[in-house]
């Protein structure tokens, strides 16, 4: 191996070289390894094929609402379509995703040579192919998938068929492969960091990551619990949500929007992590304000605890309640406000440039923004009664969860790609893939927040032909999204099968500092076994003055 | 010419701030309804007011962002300062949105304490829904009718039935039987549903509340202006959940008063499934003897009740 030149660190790293290589078998390293960047990979890798077997999903919704009138598929299926997609891409793609990228990166980040519990690690992957395979097997079950909403509220979800004990079984896997992988993150974090990196000078992805992972600990067993609970209201005559035998529906609503709050912080924290990885690396300038983005992030993880109604204003709620969690939705507003304006106030009076992981993160900033507004409209009770289940709030969630989680990991994969595989991608085919994007998911989701005001419901696989200009506008932006996402994948086989591209230094981008940019591109396979001698110049935020 | 897109830039603005009460969605309409209710009048208000603060805060933030993009780039030769910190910046964009934040709060809070008061409401209309049609039924009156999409929407939005939308006047957004009601009255609403959660929303009276099994949610209005508006279904409550629009027929007191009565006569109880067929004859104001009592059912009662009530022309 090539000498490689880091303070003081792999000196010692010598005698390990007989060590410092993947196992040779291919089951061996893939099926039984606990290494944390093979971890991340297989992470990686699987959510890029749950994107894309989610994304067809939402390409055939929107075929079906390309015209009104019903010409593809039947409204059941259309409805499992719907509620496959979105449980595809939440469990499948984007947390999974964000998963692989903290595998991958946090133990460089912090110096530590892996995860605290690398077994542990292993088994929180693998479950996942298999509680998939379950998911999605219920598509071919009689009766089909389900088709009662991601959110699965009783009494509709009950009336589900085989798939609902198969649905249930999947997220309950889901579920321990997160709590697992959260324990996993939490141990590394407190734990393992190299003599140094100080709490307050780690970078603000492992921040956010720390964070997140007390979120999943707290409220993946509520799913638990909430799906248990249809479980044995379906199979053994217990009456949680059926208010014949002494229940209430709305109980399974507050139970799982319990967990569906936090959840959705879960899926953006990393995101603002991330953001806050690349822009300062490519405005050569220091993150503005890193510890008001430590606090904010912390605020916005624990006001997540306590707005779960907002997605309930037309329960029959009473007034007092109405009041409460319009408050303290709103509230949410001011962190992550903070948020933005400071990442706006790093790219004041910088250098920039912008390669592909910028614009990534640029248009995160833009248009997660705009999914802010939007959901800070959605906050406003009286007016919520008329955005509520309509596309108005496919809308918003869009904006936040695609240009705002996906577009984030799009950006992660384009800053760190070089140094995971040793080769630059090719950033004219990098920027073909963003300008494409971001035009057709423009045009495939802004649309929607007219017809949500104009009057459409969700969930409909046919509607009055006033909406129909609006949807086709939509349809064809989501199928030109879904094109352009085949371009990712190409330079994806380009630039990690076919190993094109010029080699990567270590330092890959001229303004990124941190751990991670001493070591090699790509880095051993096992990195920092002996803690690396820390100096603060070699943090992003090693000067604790700011 | 740079005068043209100032009129484009203008047509679309005025597009989305041209007030219309939009009785039914309308081809390229970009914004809520204002309704017909003062309830809808408020939440339109109180959109507008989120809406243009929002843009207001957007134009700044995405200015100063592009503006930086264009100015502060290496290749343009700008040097990066060193700065991370601005005490009187960072304290100024935490108070400022905490301020517009309670800006917001009040006109938000007083609207929904007004949405709240569902007393001294003069009748009370009973909506219970099905999977997948609405119960409509005027309590103490013993008017009582399902109201399902109507038969030639069905026909038409059937999997290839080859039948275009475009000739089917208002597709899905009509029903067999309409709920008429007064206006200028106050209305209260109980709400409920019979098998699986619902949600009853017609967006020119202003608010939505869901059908909840087991459940009684409360709801009231009072619609200043006669007309047809349409709503639909918004819970997923289904395969059809898409399939059970809601029609009011908002008219003059008078006029309601005669159409209830009308109903009231006409109303034959009969068991459920079983068709009745009712005679020209028995469709005049002569009382018909309930054959079941207590059992409600969804008579075909002849058109004459919707034609008595005259259609106001649509706004």
């Amino acid at each position: 191996m090539a000498e490689h030149h880091h303070a003081g660190a792999h000196a010692a790293d010598a005698h390990h070289d007989d060590h410092n290589h993947a196992p040779s078998g291919f089951f061996e390293r893939w099926f039984m390894g606990t290494n944390h960047k093979d971890i991340g990979t297989l992470y990686l890798v699987f959510s890029l094929v749950m994107f894309l077997i989610g994304g067809s999903m939402a390409l055939i919704i929107r075929a079906e609402l390309f015209q009104p009138g019903l010409q593809l598929v039947e409204p059941q299926f259309f409805n499992s379509m719907t509620t496959m997609h979105a449980l595809v891409m939440i469990f499948g793609a984007v947390m999974p995703a964000f998963v692989g990228l903290a595998n991958w990166m946090v133990p460089m980040m912090i110096g530590a040579p892996d995860m605290a519990l690398p077994r542990m690690n292993n088994w929180s992957f693998w479950i996942l192919p298999f509680a998939f395979t379950m998911l999605l097997m219920t598509l071919f079950m009689d009766g089909g998938g389900p088709a009662g909403g991601w959110t699965l509220y009783p009494p509709l979800s009950l009336q589900g068929g085989s798939n609902v004990a198969f649905v249930i079984f999947a997220i309950h896997m889901m579920g321990i492969s997160s709590i697992m992988g959260a324990i996993n993150i939490i141990a590394t974090i407190l734990n393992m960091r190299a003599p140094g990196v100080d709490l307050l000078k780690m970078p603000v992805f492992v921040w956010t990551w720390l964070i997140t992972a007390f979120l999943l600990i707290a409220v993946m067993p509520v799913l638990a619990g909430a799906v248990t609970m249809l479980l044995t209201d379906k199979f053994f005559e217990t009456s949680f949500f059926n208010a014949a035998g002494g229940g209430d529906p709305v109980m399974f609503q507050h139970i799982f929007w319990f967990f569906g709050h936090p959840e959705v912080y879960i899926m953006i924290l990393p995101a603002f992590g991330i953001a806050s990885e690349i822009i300062p690396t490519f405005a050569r300038k220091p993150l503005f304000g890193y510890q008001a983005m430590v606090y904010a992030t912390a605020s916005i993880a624990f006001l997540s605890f306590i707005v779960w109604a907002h997605h309930m204003f037309t329960v029959g709620m009473p007034l007092g309640g109405l009041l409460f969690f319009m408050y303290a939705t709103m509230l949410i507003a001011v962190p992550t406000g903070v948020k933005v304006f400071n990442w706006a106030a790093t790219m004041w009076k910088s250098s920039m440039t912008f390669e592909t992981p910028m614009l990534f993160a640029i248009a995160f900033v833009v248009l997660f923004t705009i999914g802010g507004f939007s959901g800070l409209m959605l906050a406003m009770v009286p007016a919520d009664f008329q955005y509520h289940d309509t596309y108005f709030v496919v809308a918003h969630f869009h904006y936040v969860l695609v240009t705002g989680s996906i577009f984030s990991i799009m950006a992660a994969v384009y800053y760190w790609l070089p140094k995971w595989t040793g080769h630059m991608y090719s950033e004219t085919l990098g920027k073909w893939h963003f300008w494409c994007s971001t035009i057709s998911v423009n045009v495939l989701f802004f649309p929607q927040h007219f017809l949500g005001l104009a009057g459409m419901p969700r969930r409909i696989p046919d509607y009055n032909v006033a909406f129909a200009d609006f949807n086709m506008i939509s349809s064809i932006g989501g199928f030109a999204f879904g094109l352009s996402q085949l371009l990712f994948v190409w330079l994806l086989i380009q630039t990690c099968v076919l190993k094109k591209g010029p080699r990567a230094t270590p330092n890959v981008w001229e303004g990124a500092h941190g751990l991670e940019w001493t070591l090699p591109s790509p880095p051993p396979f096992h990195t920092f076994t002996v803690p690396p001698q820390v100096e603060d110049r070699m943090l992003a935020h090693g000067d604790i003055t700011h | 010419m740079t005068c043209r897109w100032k009129h484009w830039a203008f047509s679309g603005l005025a597009a989305l701030v041209t007030t219309s009460v939009y009785a039914n969605p309308e081809p390229w309409q970009l914004n809520m309804t204002r309704g017909v209710t003062a309830t809808s009048q408020d939440a339109y208000h109180l959109h507008m007011l989120i809406l243009w603060i929002c843009v207001a805060i957007g134009v700044v933030v995405f200015g100063a962002m592009f503006y930086s993009m264009y100015k502060f780039r290496k290749s343009k030769g700008a040097v990066a300062e060193k700065w991370s910190h601005n005490t009187t910046a960072e304290l100024v964009w935490t108070v400022i949105p905490v301020l517009i934040l309670l800006a917001m709060a009040f006109p938000a809070t007083r609207t929904l304490v007004k949405m709240a008061d569902t007393g001294n409401a003069e009748i009370t209309v009973k909506i219970t829904g099905y999977q997948w049609k609405w119960r409509y039924e005027f309590l103490g009156e013993g008017v009582n009718f399902v109201s399902s999409l109507s038969h030639q929407h069905n026909e038409a939005r059937q999997l290839k039935s080859g039948i275009d939308p475009n000739s089917v006047d208002n597709y899905l957004l009509d029903v067999d039987r309409r709920l008429v009601l007064p206006t200028d009255t106050k209305i209260r609403f109980v709400i409920t549903a019979d098998d699986v959660i619902h949600a009853w929303w017609v967006p020119a009276l202003g608010w939505k509340q869901d059908a909840i099994p087991g459940f009684i949610n409360e709801a009231w209005t009072n619609i200043e202006e006669a007309g047809i508006y349409r709503g639909q279904c918004a819970e997923l409550c289904g395969k059809d959940h898409g399939f059970m629009p809601i029609v009011v027929e908002a008219v003059p007191r008078a006029q309601f008063n005669t159409w209830l009565a009308e109903q009231k006569a006409a109303q034959a109880p009969a068991p459920i499934a079983a068709p009745v067929v009712v005679p020209a004859a028995a469709a005049a104001p002569v009382s018909a003897t309930p054959a079941v009592e207590g059992v409600e059912t969804a008579v075909p009662v002849s058109e004459e009740p919707a034609t008595a009530v005259t259609e106001p022309t649509n706004a």
